[in-house]
């Protein structure tokens, strides 16, 4: 007979919380500010301390994406494509977590998350799969009028600052983020101000689902505050304003991203559940035409 | 070896005929402008003043939007795209008929030799309608989704380094997708812009489907800004894309801006000498370097530096400047003074800034605006001639070791608009040409363009493809 400690039923057992903090070059730091916010759920209960993200932090995500920029870039379409497949498999080990705080976050019903958990995951899995077709569906050989080969492949166009929804914590940060990473851009992503939880957890995801360091930044906090010194960032390469609600500060973040001519998805009116199309897709993508003479 | 003396060979005059002065283009017929001044457009080789043309003012480019919407909503929208593609075909033939006219007309008012606007400017210009012109009734399998749409009225803006090209490359593929367009030429060379729209009548093309209005920057501004504009396009100096970048925001206007470039032309050690100088010539003094996609930063590797730089000032001093409807001249007028004096500005401030400059003897014509090609070494990476764009006959040298460093050197630029490899290295060409963060990567070439090939830059060179199925992307919803 061996002797064992005696475990406390799960009746009594206290459960351990998790801390949410910021996930930036592949580490999980708190803000440099020292700042946090709390987080409630859709009926104000409180739910946990949110790290707030602050302007340094947005520039040190910014170094770490750009870090990484070339090294994933230049993976194999069908290695971006593995790993891609690789977050959809974690998430799906981590379903039941992503449902509840999906669930807390959004007030949905638990049935109703898991559905929208169903769908992030199934949105990963679609776009994993265009990692090796894009070049394929957008790329074109060109039959030019003289003796030249001439080719025109789509390439990642850098650092996308993505400031993610506001409403859909997951299926819409997830719909931000998949389709520029998928060809090999990094993100500086702002999550949700008020529904920051997911987007946390899907940061440990990442760092699980051999996504490497710096490929994928996520900032709790505020976009709007965040929003400005990203738009403005000159080795910032395009923004996707889905995140951002009031038309004048959208407006104003367009004008600040003109600096460096950053590529700009403006907001719009967008349901997250619909079929995302390659609209997205292809706003993060630079074409790149090369010409070889053809001869003897 | 020097210079062959030649016996003037100009082309003749006599095929174009320049009017006193010209209206603008609105609504299918010349009109006066209402709230504009005339301004002159002269001939950058003499300075003689070649016709006098119409400013539109804010009263004008409403009129021409309007006509243009209406023509979008009445005629061209709705019209079967078989028969789009027959007004498209219609003008890539008229074009054909009046090319030597065109080409003259466009060497008097840019300045630009007479062999590269018959040899390349106008077989583009007729190639890209007529690449266009078969995709009007295509639309569907343009990568664009299954039905495709169009954008509206789209404002276009074009510099004068080709005029009558750029016009092709942004009419062909707005008309193509069945937009209607307003365009206006830059004020130093509005003229084949004026005499496309001439052509327009000729093709019978219905009133308002094209719109030429001509103006300077003011003009532009009011085009661009206009509220009934759906898609704006712009080739021209970065600051201006930035401006136009800024003064969209917030609406739902689509825009592609074709800017600048500071292309990095590499020469390895391996490269085939010859074509390496021909094409490094070829890469910054065709059309007097007034080329947002010129090789105007050279990369040699040190070990060929020495055998590149003797073969190149030879190839220098055999160049010929002077009158751009010569048939032996290979580098005309700069297109402006104003021009002219930022190339000679920007020159200073490279000898000012330590690097040694050199250009063969060569004489330069008294009237006109003028620069010998020129070519600077010792350059370093922070020199401005290293770093800005000069839009003249002027290169920058610079020396690289390995292949990483050439990446490194070329790469270290807000723009990536062009580049061109020089090697005997396959695989080498194909690692270069995924290395360099530009659009237009040219592989022991320089300065080639197609309309099947799409064209257009990284980072701060712009945004959207002009050319090929993408370029017809830029003027379709999707």
């Amino acid at each position: 007979m061996v002797w064992r400690p005696t475990l406390p039923t799960d009746s009594t057992r206290l459960d351990v919380r998790k801390t949410y903090k910021l996930y930036i070059g592949g580490a999980f730091p708190r803000s440099e500010s020292g700042r946090s916010y709390v987080v409630s759920n859709a009926k104000g209960k409180f739910l946990a301390n949110a790290s707030q993200a602050s302007r340094k932090d947005a520039r040190d995500a910014v170094v770490a994406a750009r870090k990484a920029f070339g090294g994933w870039s230049g993976r194999t379409a069908y290695n971006r494509g593995q790993v891609l497949y690789r977050i959809a498999e974690v998430m799906e080990g981590r379903h039941e977590q992503f449902s509840s705080e999906v669930a807390a976050s959004e007030g949905l019903s638990i049935s109703k998350a898991r559905a929208v958990v169903d769908a992030s995951i199934d949105r990963w899995v679609w776009y994993a799969g265009w990692a090796d077709k894009l070049a394929q569906v957008v790329g074109s050989s060109n039959p030019v009028a003289g003796p030249y080969f001439d080719f025109s492949l789509p390439e990642a166009t850098g650092v996308v600052a993505v400031l993610a929804p506001q409403d859909s914590s997951l299926l819409g940060l997830t719909s931000v983020i998949a389709p520029a990473i998928v060809s090999g851009n990094t993100v500086v992503a702002v999550t949700s101000f008020e529904r920051p939880l997911p987007a946390v957890t899907l940061g440990e995801v990442m760092a699980t689902s051999d996504v490497p360091g710096g490929v994928v930044n996520i900032l709790t906090g505020s976009a709007s505050e965040i929003g400005p010194w990203l738009a403005s960032h000159l080795d910032v390469n395009a923004i996707d304003l889905a995140g951002i609600l009031d038309p004048e500060e959208a407006t104003a973040l367009e004008v600040a991203s003109a600096d460096n001519l950053k590529r700009v998805r403006r907001p719009a009116q967008e349901d997250w559940t619909e079929h995302p199309g390659l609209s997205r897709l292809t706003q993060y993508l630079e074409l790149k035409t090369v010409w070889h003479p053809i001869g003897l | 070896m020097g210079r062959f003396e030649y016996a003037p060979a100009p082309e003749s005059r006599a095929i174009v005929d320049i009017k006193s002065s010209y209206g603008l283009f609105i609504n299918g017929a010349f009109t006066e402008a209402t709230d504009g001044k005339p301004f002159k457009t002269v001939s950058p080789a003499s300075e003689e003043v070649l016709a006098e043309v119409s400013e539109a003012g804010p009263a004008d480019v409403d009129r021409a939007v309007k006509a243009a919407r209406k023509a979008y909503e009445k005629v061209w929208g709705p019209m079967a795209g078989r028969d789009r593609a027959k007004y498209l075909y219609r003008i890539a033939r008229l074009i054909q008929e009046r090319s030597r006219e065109l080409a003259v007309l466009e060497s008097l008012d840019n300045g630009k030799p007479i062999r590269e606007s018959r040899d390349v400017d106008l077989p583009l210009v007729a190639a890209h309608f007529f690449y266009y012109a078969g995709w009007a009734d295509k639309l569907e399998y343009a990568g664009a989704g299954v039905d495709p749409k169009p954008l509206g009225v789209a404002a276009q803006v074009i510099p004068w380094n080709f005029p009558l090209m750029m016009l092709a490359w942004k009419i062909a593929p707005a008309l193509a997708a069945g937009n209607t367009v307003v365009l206006k030429p830059a004020e130093t060379t509005p003229l084949t812009a004026l005499a496309f729209a001439e052509i327009c009548q000729q093709a019978d093309l219905p009133p308002g489907v094209v719109n030429i209005i001509t103006g300077a920057g003011r003009t532009g501004q009011a085009l661009v800004e206009h509220e009934g504009v759906d898609k704006v396009a712009f080739t021209g100096s970065t600051a201006v894309g930035r401006a136009i970048a800024k003064s969209i925001a917030g609406t739902d206007k689509k825009v592609t801006l074709e800017l600048g470039g500071k292309a990095a032309n590499i020469v390895f050690e391996d490269a085939p000498i010859d074509q390496t100088i021909e094409g490094i010539v070829n890469g910054i003094f065709f059309n007097q370097g007034h080329v947002c996609c010129a090789g105007s930063r050279l990369l040699v590797q040190e070990s060929v530096y020495d055998e590149v730089l003797a073969r190149l000032k030879r190839r220098m001093g055999s160049l010929r400047v002077g009158d751009p409807l010569d048939k032996n001249t290979d580098i005309g007028a700069i297109n402006s003074a104003e021009q002219l004096a930022r190339i000679r500005e920007l020159s200073q401030v490279g000898e000012d800034e330590g690097s040694e400059r050199w250009s063969p003897e060569c004489e330069l014509p008294t009237q006109g605006y003028w620069f010998p090609p020129t070519v600077f070494t010792g350059v370093s990476q922070a020199h401005r001639i290293a770093r800005e764009e000069i839009f003249g006959p002027v290169l920058s040298v610079l020396t690289f070791r390995t292949p990483a460093e050439a990446v490194e050197k070329a790469n270290n630029t807000p723009f990536g608009l062009s580049a061109g490899v020089w090697t005997e290295k396959g695989s080498r060409i194909l690692w270069m040409a995924s290395q360099l963060r530009a659009g237009v990567v040219w592989a022991n070439t320089f300065n080639r363009f197609d309309p099947t090939s799409p064209f257009g830059g990284y980072k701060e060179s712009g945004y959207g493809r002009e050319g090929g199925r993408h370029g017809l992307e830029a003027y379709l919803a999707h």
